[in-house]
């Protein structure tokens, strides 16, 4: 977890609540080679990502590693000052992450 | 003199590794596309928009109520942003194909009731190529696409 840093911004705007994330993480293919020894790094990148607010769903998502390292997520949803927004990832090597916020 | 063999050595040797691995991924790529083209193959290890739908197991009609907001040119194309947003009603899922990648599926995001259609996120884009955005609204499938054009200098086109 430690290494991984989830960050999330929520606010109004135009009466409806944006979310926005950028989580730290590598997001490697499997097909870059490490410089210096030659090898193949392996596959490593979140494969799942999930929005709540309020325990309720607003988006869930499945990833590959085609998203680019440190990714970055945006999304709207109808929402009100108060809701607590909260994000969650897995990824294939089982780390995980999330954050929570409350809308200001 | 002991430097020159040395990196006469180190040289043939990247050559080998290089060579090598370009093989395995050529083979890998003929391998995943002869699985898509088994019945309920992962749709994950698609290599062309087409096999991934057949993965699938969905046709998608074009439709003008998606946008698919990317640069034209990416500067970056490890970072490209892009923004999908659809006016479908009932639009419930949205799939991400970046045409030329090794592996064209790359996200799905699925929404929750109170969602705005729409989601902001950023791709890594391996050629120039289209980036196809397929929404699922009720029982149907809808397809819109946009061009990426990438450089390789980074110096723009």
């Amino acid at each position: 977890m430690s290494k991984f840093k989830t960050r999330l911004k929520v606010k109004m705007k135009d009466g409806k609540v944006n979310v926005k994330a950028i989580m730290s993480h590598p997001m490697e293919t499997g097909r870059r080679k490490d410089k210096k020894t030659g090898e193949k790094i392996p596959e490593h990148y979140i494969n799942e990502v999930i929005v709540t607010a309020n325990d309720k769903m607003v988006l869930t998502s499945e990833w590959r590693s085609g998203v680019s390292k440190n990714p970055y997520l945006s999304v709207n949803y109808a929402g009100k000052s108060g809701d607590k927004v909260k994000i969650s990832w897995k990824d294939n090597k089982g780390n995980t992450g999330e954050a929570e916020k409350t809308v200001k | 003199m002991k430097r020159r063999t040395f990196l006469k050595g180190s040289l043939a040797a990247g050559a080998t590794v290089s060579s090598g691995l370009l093989a395995s991924n050529m083979a890998f790529a003929e391998s995943a596309a002869a699985d898509t083209k088994a019945a309920g193959a992962d749709p994950y290890a698609a290599t062309s928009v087409e096999d991934a739908l057949k993965a699938l197991g969905i046709t998608a009609e074009d439709s003008d109520k998606i946008t698919v907001n990317a640069p034209d040119l990416a500067e970056n194309a490890a970072v490209v942003p892009v923004e999908i947003t659809t006016t479908l009603e009932g639009a419930e899922e949205i799939i991400v194909m970046i045409s030329k990648n090794p592996t064209v599926l790359v996200a799905k995001f699925k929404f929750g009731e109170s969602a705005d259609h729409g989601v902001k996120c950023r791709f890594k884009v391996g050629k120039s190529g289209d980036v196809v955005a397929v929404v699922k609204a009720g029982d149907k499938y809808y397809t819109a696409k946009k061009a990426v054009k990438v450089t390789k200098g980074g110096c723009g086109g």
